[in-house]
This record gives structure tokens, sequence and C-alpha cells, in this order.
């Protein structure tokens, strides 16, 4: 299991090989997020990203932890920046490997969705009319609400 | 008792400091009580930590409810939703 919280960008080809090397690992599933140039119909020019330093990764590591209870992982990379980004630069990624795709596309998705909701990170983008703080959208906590208790689950396989 | 205050992203901007080391006073046992008693500074405290603002408090870097019982020594920190990711 990796977890850094870091300035620098990431390579997602030797961040999978880095992983990959295990041969019960059947599946690895990976997720990338992006700066975009607009936001909520605003031109998006640079975003800062802060973030709360040991908190994060301590968090981080109960969001994996989670994650490892409720599925069958065999290896698991959470990588997250922070500091000044432009659009088109790579915000966030995870990557999951497990012996099947079923646990690894869906503790991806977990992941992220647990991230968003927990992880002390937030942004504040440079627009034209100057610089706003992004908004906390109820799209997120619902998107993190839908995965419920691990005795409720259904098998994901 | 002392402990040590974080405000972050708008918080920390209104309030115009990032951390703090406070004493605190008898009576004050919880976090809700922490955040009413800077409340009481008026001004931009009044307004970061305005009683109806949605914001998220963290205990010793974990999430807690604002009924979450603080001691000397803890950190507490005050912030907005997060919106990483």
């Amino acid at each position: 299991m990796k977890i850094s919280v870091q300035r620098e960008d990431f390579d997602l080809g030797a961040e999978v090989r880095s992983i990959a090397r295990n041969p019960k690992i059947g599946a690895v599933a990976s997720f990338i997020g992006l700066v975009r140039d607009v936001s909520e119909g605003a031109a998006v020019g640079a975003m800062t990203l802060e973030h709360y330093p040991g908190m994060t990764e301590k968090a981080l590591q109960a969001i994996v932890e989670e994650a490892t209870g409720r599925w069958q992982l065999l290896d698991c990379t959470v990588i997250h920046r922070y500091g000044e980004l432009k659009p088109t630069d790579q915000i966030v990624l995870v990557v999951v490997a497990s012996a099947h795709r079923g646990d690894a596309f869906a503790a991806c998705e977990f992941l992220m969705d647990y991230l968003k909701t927990r992880a002390p990170f937030w942004k504040k983008e440079r627009t034209p009319e100057g610089e706003r703080w992004v908004e906390a959208r109820a799209a997120d906590d619902q998107a993190a609400e839908r995965w419920t208790p691990p005795a409720q689950r259904p098998v994901a396989r | 008792m002392r402990v040590r205050v974080l405000y972050f992203a708008a918080v920390r901007e209104q309030v115009g400091t990032g951390a703090e080391e406070i004493e605190v006073p008898v009576g004050v046992s919880t976090v809700a009580g922490l955040r009413d008693h800077l409340r009481a500074r008026g001004g931009a405290w009044q307004q970061a930590l305005a009683e109806g603002r949605l914001l998220r408090m963290a205990l010793n870097q974990d999430m807690v409810p604002q009924s979450a019982a603080i001691k000397a020594g803890d950190e507490v920190a005050f912030f907005p939703p997060v919106t990483g990711g």
C-alpha cells in the first residue's frame, strides 16, 4: 500500500508497473483526476490545492484501510497533489490491484468517493473575476453515501 | 487548559491566521464550546465561525462531531467541507 501527498507530478505507468509485480494480481483498476479549464461556467486559469499536513495522510490511510476491509485487495496506491496546478495537470491517482476485476473496480470507485468527502483538501480557483474557493458538492456526499456498510453489501464478484 | 487551534482554506483567510495556541476558559469542554468561545471574539471570527455556517471540525486530525470533548494539549481544526480529488 502506498499513500503519498506531494507537490510533484506522478506517472500512472510507473505506479502500475511497481504494483503489478505480484503474480497473484489479475486486475489493476486506476483513476486519475485532472484540472479542468472551466468550473461553474467560469474559465479557470489555475488552481491552488491546500491541505492539512498530517491529517491528510491519516485520512487517506483510514480510507485505504476501509477499502481493504471491504474488498480483496492485493495492493493499492493513492497519490494526491497539492500546491499550484493548471488545467490538464493531474491532481489525484488511485490504483487498486486485486485477483479479479470486480474488487478492483469497486474499490477504486469507493476510494475516490470517500477521498472526495473525507480527505482534507481544498481547491481555490483562479478565474477572470478573481480567486474563489470551490464549494463542496452535494453530489459528492451522495456518491460517498451509496457505499453501504459491509454487512449490507451484496458480494461484489 | 491550552489547546492548539488550526484553520484552513476560506476559514483561515477570513480569520487571518492558520494556527494559534490558546488558553481555553473553564467551562469550555467540547469542540462546539471552543467554536462558541472563538466566535465571541466578534468581527471576522463571528463571521468565519457563524452558527449557521456548515463547517467541518477535526480533533487530533480526525473529523469529529461538534459534541466531541476536548482536553489540554489537543489539536482542533476548523475548515469548510473538503473539495479535493
